[in-house]
């Protein structure tokens, strides 16, 4: 499995032809207390940059964009009654949903993860 | 482009300022972020943990952004009158009121607090007044316009301002003053602390009991220290005052309220006494009269919203296929527990318990006017 990163704080483990998608711990410290997730219907398909979800804080909202194309084929329901899951685990257990992949060939323009903690380090 | 654009874009080019306490807040860990053009802590440790904190303990905010005046000389009272609503003869010395600034159509121009002076603070100026930040050189020169010469304002912009709010403020505050123990809510009085005159008031913008402290600049971080090093006290941010205050049902100027709103849409008609109301004499009585007559267009009301997504500032309000108003602030209410908001409707629509819906994303989400505050006050009324 590997894992990708976005310039938009997003991650991407990639397992096969499924994508599972998060936000950074990075992002989710710049955005504070999350109190509500609106994640994508299953069977929504996506292009790259789409807004595919939408983070609630307490100060504000925030979109979240498909970081490559695909079909989602599972969102985390966990996130429903405890949306405060992305602050406390946001690269693991608050991930917000799976991907078929539709073009594997997007990943290639995408951060590993020294790459990213060098973009971090350089905000 | 209009001309007002252009203004606005000036606005913000301008570089934001530092406040007295800009440094204490950064070494504190603060996000800082540009509000009222001034660089402002946002949050420390987390918005829900610093309004929980304000809540159950005292949180300390640095509010020092906001217009401090003092007025003083012949015929100061009557003058205040014609630009303000409110019974300014009657009110006595260490006493305090909410009021407004009042443009001639009877829109809000600001929301404020004008306290009657003593003691000799302030070099011995009769009133002293508690405006918004970003209001604040737009109401000195609506007032200067508007006062006679023999009045003198004078911005205390040597002043910084602290408010320190939650239900362990009186105790936290009597260790270091304990003649403080005494005052009630708007009142206000002179202390020393140190050698330090300090102008405070029992009053606040959290619905909890509370203070707020006019400190010198110069001393703003020695009094910080020493009340941030009592068990009672936090550092909390604007982020938490905010959601502190909808809760407490309290308008925001610029947001819930704005010059094409009116004083008793507003819901603010305990701030125009009696004797004001049938007397007149201030700008702005006409569209006041006419309200309490024949009732406002429109009202500022409170909305629960059905399940967790929240509705923020911007969004349509509808009832049926009728857009019947808009929400002027909204987001989650962390003592609530659930998302809140604070809207204008039209008259028929206004009713506590009246059903509405919300438009958020595209979405239609359910909601229903509420009585506020959506947190009880816990003012202290009695000594």
């Amino acid at each position: 499995m590997s894992r990708y990163f976005t310039d938009e704080h997003e991650w991407i483990d990639v397992e096969g032809e499924i994508a599972t998608v998060g936000i950074t711990d990075y992002a989710q410290e710049q955005l504070g207390d999350i109190v509500f997730v609106e994640l994508p219907a299953e069977g929504t398909s996506f292009e790259k940059g789409d807004d595919a979800a939408v983070v609630e804080s307490v100060k504000a909202a925030s979109d979240v964009y498909a970081p490559i194309s695909g079909e989602v084929i599972e969102t985390n329901g966990a996130l429903e009654d405890e949306p405060a899951l992305v602050n406390s685990d946001a690269e693991e257990d608050g991930w917000f949903f799976k991907l078929r992949i539709a073009d594997a060939g997007e990943l290639e323009g995408l951060m590993n993860e020294a790459a990213y903690k060098k973009f971090v380090a350089s905000l | 482009m209009s001309g007002n654009d252009d203004i606005a874009h000036i606005e913000e080019e301008l570089p934001l300022q530092a406040l007295p306490l800009d440094g204490w807040h950064r070494a504190r860990g603060a996000r800082m972020v540009g509000f009222a053009g001034y660089h402002m802590p946002i949050q420390y440790e987390g918005i829900m943990a610093e309004h929980g904190w304000t809540r159950e303990h005292a949180g300390l905010f640095d509010v020092s952004h906001m217009g401090q005046l003092s007025f003083s000389g012949e015929g100061v009272d009557d003058a205040l009158e014609l630009l303000l609503p409110s019974d300014i003869r009657g009110l006595k010395p260490f006493r305090q009121r909410y009021s407004m600034l009042l443009d001639e159509e009877g829109g809000i121009l600001d929301d404020l607090m004008v306290s009657r002076l003593g003691g000799g603070a302030f070099d011995g100026a009769d009133i002293y007044m508690v405006v918004n930040g970003a209001t604040k050189y737009d109401d000195m020169g609506w007032m200067i316009e508007h006062l006679p010469d023999e009045v003198v304002m004078n911005h205390m912009d040597e002043q910084a301002l602290l408010a320190l709010q939650g239900p362990e403020a009186g105790e936290a505050l009597a260790t270091l003053i304990p003649e403080t123990a005494d005052l009630i809510f708007m009142q206000s009085g002179l202390f020393t602390w140190r050698g330090v005159p300090l102008w405070i008031s029992r009053s606040g913008y959290t619905g909890e009991d509370g203070f707020e402290i006019s400190v010198p600049a110069a001393e703003a971080t020695l009094l910080a220290d020493a009340l941030c090093a009592l068990p009672q006290v936090k550092p909390v941010g604007l982020g938490a005052r905010d959601s502190l205050r909808l809760e407490a049902g309290l308008p925001l100027y610029g947001h819930d309220l704005t010059p094409a709103v009116s004083a008793i849409g507003a819901d603010l008609g305990f701030a125009i006494q009696k004797r004001r109301r049938e007397e007149g004499g201030f700008i702005g009585h006409a569209r006041v009269m006419k309200e309490l007559a024949d009732g406002p267009g429109s009202k500022r009301v409170g909305l629960r919203i059905e399940g967790r997504l929240p509705a923020r500032e911007g969004a349509t309000i509808h009832a049926g296929s009728a857009r019947v108003g808009e929400v002027t602030s909204g987001g989650f209410a962390p003592t609530v527990g659930a998302p809140i908001a604070m809207g204008w409707v039209s008259l028929p629509h206004s009713a506590i318990g009246t059903a509405l819906e919300i438009e958020v994303r595209g979405k239609r989400i359910a909601a229903e006017v509420a009585p506020m505050p959506f947190v009880p006050h816990r003012y202290r009324r009695k000594a």
